[in-house]
């Protein structure tokens, strides 16, 4: 009860201050703002507030307000906050006076004030700051809080609204910002790049594959801004792939009546199209999103696969535009729109979920409207009856308005599909006795329409039609119905002229547009039957030669000269029956969304058919595509010296909110302290990586996702972790397969210092998981041998891919397999094999599974069964294969449904030892142990300029997946590895002699495993 | 010289009859007078859902959404996702509605300070800032009775005094340091069913739609996983941001740390290939006679298929010709109301008896001299069936990680109509 009577009080303050809006009043709210007693400002600004949402003028307390900027009151200040950004313009002057309160906040340790102040900063739209604000925003954009540097890129905005002359600057914060990898910072960027430099696409290249990555774990409003600028984008980097689409469907329709050579003959002299792995990379991530609850970012997905998708992979879209149906009212409006342009374009895709756009009597009208035309796009042959039933209930709809649209769609229909012209005829001439004037009108409109695309066998319909003709009254239909008999009056001789005669009767009392009909009816007839007409069409020249409307009046003199004979008229009149009875064109019914298709799709344009104010053009695919390189990213030098410094200034700030950056602050001073050695350093990139996973994911217990080796936890972790049973493991392990994969960004960067520290300098294709696949491995199976073997990730993975199955010997299904050199999963024995299956023939394959196997003992993981292939489609799978440490093939069946296929799989030595780090003591330690038997060596001759540590370490890391060891020597290089089965090390040493020699050692106890890498090692140094 | 910004310039809400009576600028303020052409557009349309969403004005373009009658009408300067906009009105209303229960216009102009307060930082610039529930109640406490009085007497504020963390962390839709005494978790499972049965009974369309819904209150960072005894059975989802994505692609698996509080979890599709089973059936007899000013009506309700479980909270609505003027009908049961104006006839069913099968019958009266109307009425059913999903879909088991204790946890499971028609 007191709520109720304080708000009432409050109301009733508001109400009496707004009806006396008198001085005294004003007084009065100034008192209480300039009082000392807090609750009395605060219920003052509150009513001012209130007076600000009503939209009334407050502006004269501005400088008692301001007074209030600096109060410790937090919603007192944010009302001021409000007043501030509200009346700012109005009192440049007055407003100055708060600035330096800003100043001072912009430099509070707490970022969350700095980013408020800079908010508001920002908002006060007052030129005279301009400067101000450019060094606020400067400085914020290269603060260490992300939320920071994200309001730094709002203010660059309202900067650049409010003064163009700093869009240099601003560009450069710009590119700065772009760079910027917090997930937080990217949204906001973005919409700053689109409203400032738009076309500076260029600014994008070095970002583009970063903002890809990121795209996920952005919030869902930078994802639409994001998402419309990477379309726009990439429709100036990539060549269109629709093109190959084409070409496709040509020889899909060559093959019924070519012969099979002939079409092999044609593919091979196609120029195969290729996707830019960028352009794929856009399409792979953004996928995910469209089955985000905001339907902002499904379309803005929806829209990306559109204009940017491979024909044949748009239509995953289509379930979650439907699914958008089932939202509000404005929803089911835009998405509505939206599928109406792309139904035209491609029936298919939404043709199996045509019943989801069936009416409803509770649909709003143009909802209704916009369903109709949906339907009227997607009707086809085999489904039109079901369609034309359905119309059939709309034009009994007791809305009219929609009953004679649903009649213009029935027209679009017969035109469109020949087979049922007839019986929509049909239908709508029995709509003709319908008591609704606006259903009889429509219909006659359209059989007007339609009789005159194939007017021949329809004159007893026109019969019909002269029949109602008395019936009806709208002028429209009259009208209509009066052009159909004079334009096919030699089919009716007898009615048209019985017409004429009425007309003449009631001509006087018509509408204009049906006088004017009448007219040309007169002139048709009297043409062609002068004998039965002449005296009616001089009467009805007559009525219109004095009638009110300069029109007819003018129609009249017209047709006058042109077909009654006198001696003044000339030339004309010899092709009056020519001019009036040209054979027609018949109408084209069209769709209202025909054209739409010129705005890109989801935009505000789309939406209102004309081009809004700074709607950006979506460009053309280029004809060639500019150069890909631009997109690569050097590799990131890690820089341990800089990162400790930040982390002691992040101690500075009481609220830890900057996690990220302490996650890395620490874990890379752990990098300085040991960098010396590079097996510790190897298993702290790892636990670095499980921890920005863990982070990402929020996991609180970070104990359990570090490395089992990390020295630096404390004793209760420790606990913690024994408590663990073997099933929270597993949930772990899936917990981070699923933040891995949204989280790239972080692990791909952690991944690249790595590599570093193995100094192989390349750009990386790695398929991702294969760094968590070593630290899970190295977490899950818990190392039953000695210290140093510490897995790492591969140097490098070899791209070539090796043939197991031809298309032509597998009956059209190909399938490729490479060694993607990360450890099984399945089992630790294994060597993990991925095989690329692609069906090319045109019936879909189904059940592809793995069958009996040689030798039978042989230990195979399979891939689960692949239920179905569709026609050129392509599946990756992976499968692991224990050799058993020997190179001898693991033959095996590779079955579909109807057929078996013999195939087999021959891994070359390299391809069966997984890479270990260790230090070089470990290494030196280790090779004494394997002298003798176990050491196989060779000298060979390379080229001087190969003899760098790069040209080295890459032909070796082809040849074989080991690890690199750090070497004091520059000429001596270390590589150590383990066999996948055994276990057995396996240390491989380079020694560079000079004069282009190379001293090659290896040293392992399976010393038939060594000779053969040995030799494998040799041959592919030499060449180098 | 201002550039047109993008984005959302300002909102203006206007109430059923036409008047503004909030406004609120993010950028230089604009005119209400750019609401006349929204008013153009309200005297167009015969009913308030016809207003056009998008209207464009010569210098401004604006969109709006209506909710609990009230028009939410953003102004817009230039080129942006219209959804975007409607979206983020969408979010605004279930914001207020979240924070005073109601989103009507007298607890709009109650709490005018609070939605300011609110829509301030829901919007920086026109670009959406914080739009998360459990960000926004940290900074802006929800007002509760008590909290008002103690406001009152002591003038503390609704405004939070500690500043949110949750918005700069990587779980932006969780705040921190949840605490509670009792720690439980529940899950609703709620289907509708949308479809349309044609005049012989015979299922024209029919599809399923569900959501989850949750109530989380658990303290600390819990991280959850629920699972599905049928989860093929979901033919398309939508997921709150918190859900795993990957995971599910995997395994059908839902982990996901939960927001704080009320949130849905997911929304989905059960597809129409699968067959519905539609729970009730409608006999039904509407004659109108040419040259006669009486019409027949006889309706009547059974339960079908509902595997045991009662049809309640029945509600029969039907928008009869415009030729009606009056009905003279008895219901076996409930309560039924016609209203001559609007021609609505709207018949409180209440539970079904399958023993006893609701009818309604009797006469309508016509307007003397007028034509037979072409079309029957179309007949909107609405019910609910408690502890049953028509799909069939069951929740497995809900396992939590990362905390100690054990929570309560609780699923429900309920059926509703749709939109759901019958053709006469």
């Amino acid at each position: 009860e007191l709520t109720s009577y304080k708000s009432f009080v409050e109301q009733a303050c508001i109400v009496h201050f707004l009806i006396s809006f008198s001085p005294s009043r004003n007084e009065d709210l100034k008192e209480m703002l300039e009082s000392n007693k807090e609750s009395l400002k605060l219920e003052a600004m509150k009513r001012v507030v209130g007076l600000i949402a009503k939209g009334k003028n407050a502006s004269e307390l501005f400088p008692a307000v301001v007074k209030n900027v600096a109060s410790k009151n937090i919603e007192l200040k944010k009302l001021v906050y409000v007043y501030l950004v509200r009346y700012a313009e109005e009192q440049q002057d007055l407003a100055l006076l708060s600035i330096s309160t800003f100043q001072r906040a912009l430099k509070d340790p707490n970022q969350l004030i700095r980013a408020s102040a800079l908010r508001v900063l920002s908002s006060i739209r007052v030129p005279i700051i301009v400067p101000i604000m450019m060094l606020a925003i400067k400085e914020a954009a290269s603060d260490m809080s992300p939320y920071v540097r994200k309001t730094s890129a709002h203010a660059i905005q309202k900067l650049y609204s409010l003064d163009q002359d700093q869009k240099e600057l601003l560009i450069e914060v710009i590119e700065k910002l772009l760079k910027d990898k917090s997930t937080l910072v990217a949204g906001s960027v973005v919409m700053a790049f689109e409203e400032v430099c738009p076309d500076r696409i260029d600014l994008i290249h070095k970002n583009y594959r970063k903002l890809c990555n990121l795209l996920v774990d952005v919030e869902e409003w930078g994802q639409v801004v994001i998402i419309s600028m990477l379309t726009r984008y990439a429709r100036t980097q990539f060549t269109s792939p629709w093109k190959e689409d084409g070409v496709f469907d040509e020889h899909n329709e060559r093959a019924f009546y070519e012969s099979d050579e002939e079409k092999t003959r044609d593919e091979t002299e196609a120029k195969p199209y290729m996707m830019d792995p960028d352009h794929r990379l856009l399409l792979r991530n953004t996928k995910p999103l469209l089955q985000s609850r905001n339907t902002a970012v499904v379309m803005s997905v929806a829209q990306l696969y559109w204009h940017l998708a491979p024909k044949n992979e748009v239509s995953i879209v289509t379930k979650s535009l439907v699914r958008l149906l089932r939202s509000h009212r404005e929803v089911q409006y835009i998405v509505l729109q939206n599928i109406a342009t792309m139904s035209i374009q491609r029936k298919g895709m939404f043709e199996p979920y045509m019943k989801s756009f069936y009416v409803r009597s509770t649909d709003a009208t143009h909802i209704k409207s916009l369903k109709l035309e949906i339907l009227t796009s997607l009707a086809n042959e085999a489904n039109i009856s079901t369609i034309l039933r359905e119309f059939q209930t709309y034009v009994k709809s007791q809305d009219k308005q929609f009953a004679a649209g649903t009649i213009q769609a029935i027209g679009r229909c017969a035109t469109n599909i020949s087979e049922v012209t007839d019986t929509c005829l049909n239908g709508l001439v029995l709509l003709l006795s319908n008591r609704d004037e606006t259903v009889v009108a429509e219909s006659v409109v359209v059989i007007r329409k339609l009789l005159q695309i194939q007017p021949t066998q329809h004159s007893d319909i026109i019969k019909h039609m002269a029949k109602l003709f008395d019936n009806i009254t709208v002028p429209m239909a009259r009208a209509s119905i009066l052009w159909l008999m004079g334009e096919y009056c030699e089919r009716v001789p007898k009615i048209a002229p019985d017409v004429l005669r009425k007309m003449a009767k009631s001509f006087t009392s018509e509408e204009d547009i049906v006088k004017l009909q009448t007219v040309n009816l007169a002139a048709k007839l009297y043409l062609t039957n002068s004998k039965q007409t002449k005296l009616l069409t001089q009467y009805i020249l007559n009525l219109g030669k004095y009638d009110q409307n300069y029109d007819i009046r003018d129609r009249t003199r017209f047709i006058r000269q042109l077909i009654v004979p006198n001696d003044k008229n000339g030339a004309l009149s010899k092709y009056a029956h020519r001019i009036l009875l040209a054979p027609k064109p018949a109408p084209v019914l069209e769709s209202a969304y025909k054209d739409r298709d010129r705005y890109q799709l989801g935009t505000l344009s789309h939406t209102i058919n004309t081009k809004a104010s700074g709607y950006l053009e979506l460009s053309d695919w280029p004809a060639v595509a500019p150069d890909q390189s631009v997109r690569n990213v050097e590799v990131i030098e890690p820089t341990v010296k800089s990162k400790p410094a930040k982390s002691s200034d992040d101690k500075f700030y009481s609220d830890s909110g900057e996690e990220e950056e302490k996650g890395s602050g620490s874990s890379s001073s752990e990098d300085g302290s040991s960098s010396s050695s590079s097996e510790e350093s190897g298993s702290d990139a790892e636990s670095h990586v499980q921890k920005n996973s863990s982070q990402t994911s929020e996991e609180s217990d970070k104990s359990s996702s570090q490395s089992e080796k990390s020295s630096s936890e404390s004793d209760s972790e420790k606990k913690e972790r024994k408590t663990k049973t073997p099933l929270q493991k597993k949930t772990i392990f899936n917990e981070e397969s699923w933040t891995y994969v949204t989280k790239q960004q972080h692990t791909k960067t952690i991944f690249v210092n790595v590599i570093n520290q193995h100094s192989v300098l390349q750009t990386f294709s790695y398929s991702h998981w294969s760094t968590l696949c070593v630290s899970l491995f190295t977490q899950l199976c818990p190392l039953s041998l000695a210290f140093p073997l510490q897995l790492s990730g591969p140097a490098f993975v070899p791209e070539k891919s090796h043939d197991l199955l031809h298309r032509m010997t597998g009956k059209g299904l190909s399938a490729q397999y490479q060694f993607p050199r990360q450890p099984c999963l399945y089992q630790p024995t294994m060597v993990s094999v991925q095989i690329s299956l692609t069906n090319t023939t045109d019936h879909p394959l189904e059940q592809i599974h793995i069958g009996d196997r040689s030798p039978t003992g042989l230990n195979i993981h399979c891939f689960n069964t692949i239920e179905c292939l569709e026609p050129e489609a392509s599946v990756t799978v992976f499968m692991g294969i224990d050799f058993n440490d020997s190179t001898q093939a693991a033959n095996f069946q590779l079955c579909t449904k109807e057929d078996h296929f013999s195939v087999s799989i021959q891994p070359a030595i390299g391809e069966l030892l997984l890479p270990i780090t260790m230090t070089e003591l470990d290494f030196r330690k280790e090779q004494g142990k394997l002298l003798g038997m176990n050491e196989s060596s060779a000298t060979i001759t390379m080229a001087a300029e190969n003899m760098t540590s790069q040209p080295i370490s890459r032909p070796v890391a082809t040849v074989a997946n080991l690890g690199m060891v750090p070497s004091s020597q520059d000429n001596v290089h270390r590589f150590a590895g383990k066999t996948a089965n055994s276990g057995a090390v396996v240390l491989v040493t380079v020694e560079l002699r000079g004069e282009s020699t190379a001293l090659i050692t290896i040293n392992t106890e399976k010393s038939v495993m060594g000779s053969m890498l040995l030799r494998d090692l040799k041959l592919a140094l030499a060449q180098a | 010289m201002q550039l047109p910004a993008k984005m959302i310039h300002s909102l203006f809400l206007v109430n059923s009859s036409g008047d503004i009576f909030l406004e609120k600028h993010w950028k230089s303020v604009v005119s209400r007078s750019v609401c006349d052409y929204f008013f153009e557009a309200q005297e167009r349309a015969s009913e308030p859902e016809n207003v056009p969403p998008v209207i464009p004005t010569p210098h401004h373009y604006l969109i709006s959404v209506l909710r609990h009658r009230i028009y939410f009408v953003a102004v817009i300067q230039s080129e942006v996702p219209p959804l975007f906009v409607i979206e983020f009105l969408h979010r605004v209303v279930d914001t207020f509605q979240d924070y005073f229960g109601v989103c009507t216009e007298a607890a709009i102009k109650d709490n005018v300070v609070v939605v300011y307060e609110l829509l301030e930082e829901m919007l920086d610039n026109g670009f959406p800032l914080a739009t998360e529930s459990n960000i926004l109640k940290e900074l802006i406490k929800p007002p509760t009775i008590l909290r008002t009085v103690v406001n009152t007497i002591t003038g503390s504020t609704n405004v939070g005094e500690q500043l949110p963390t949750g918005q700069l962390s990587v779980v932006p839709w969780r705040r921190t340091g949840v605490k509670y005494t009792n720690n439980e978790a529940y899950f609703d499972v709620v289907e509708e069913i949308d479809a349309i049965i044609d005049k012989s009974g015979s299922t024209i369309t029919a599809e399923i739609q569900g959501v989850i819904d949750a109530c989380v209150k658990l303290t600390g960072m819990p991280d959850l996983t629920l699972s599905f005894m049928n989860p093929r059975l979901l033919d398309d989802v939508s997921f709150h941001p918190c859900v795993r994505f990957k995971r599910w692609e995997a395994e059908r698996i839902l982990s996901f740390i939960p927001p704080d509080g009320n949130f849905r979890l997911l929304s989905y599709h059960v597809s129409c290939q699968n067959l519905v089973a539609i729970p009730v059936y409608v006999k039904h007899n509407i004659t109108f006679r040419e040259g006669s000013s009486q019409g027949r009506f006889e309706l009547t309700l059974g339960p079908k298929q509902t595997m045991g479980k009662g049809l309640e909270a029945v509600l029969i609505s039907s928008q009869l010709p415009r030729g009606v003027l009056n009905t003279n009908l008895n219901p076996s049961q409930g309560t039924y109301n016609f209203d001559p104006v609007t021609k609505l006839l709207s018949w409180d069913v209440g539970k079904i008896n399958p023993q006893k099968l609701p009818s309604l019958k009797g006469s309508m009266s016509l307007q003397a001299g007028a034509s037979k109307p072409d079309e029957n009425p179309t007949i909107n059913i609405q019910f609910k069936i408690q502890q049953s999903a028509l799909s069939g879909l069951k929740v497995n088991r809900l396992d939590m990680y990362g905390e100690k204790y054990k929570p309560f946890k609780g699923i429900k499971y309920m059926t509703k109509a749709g939109k759901f028609q019958v053709r006469t």
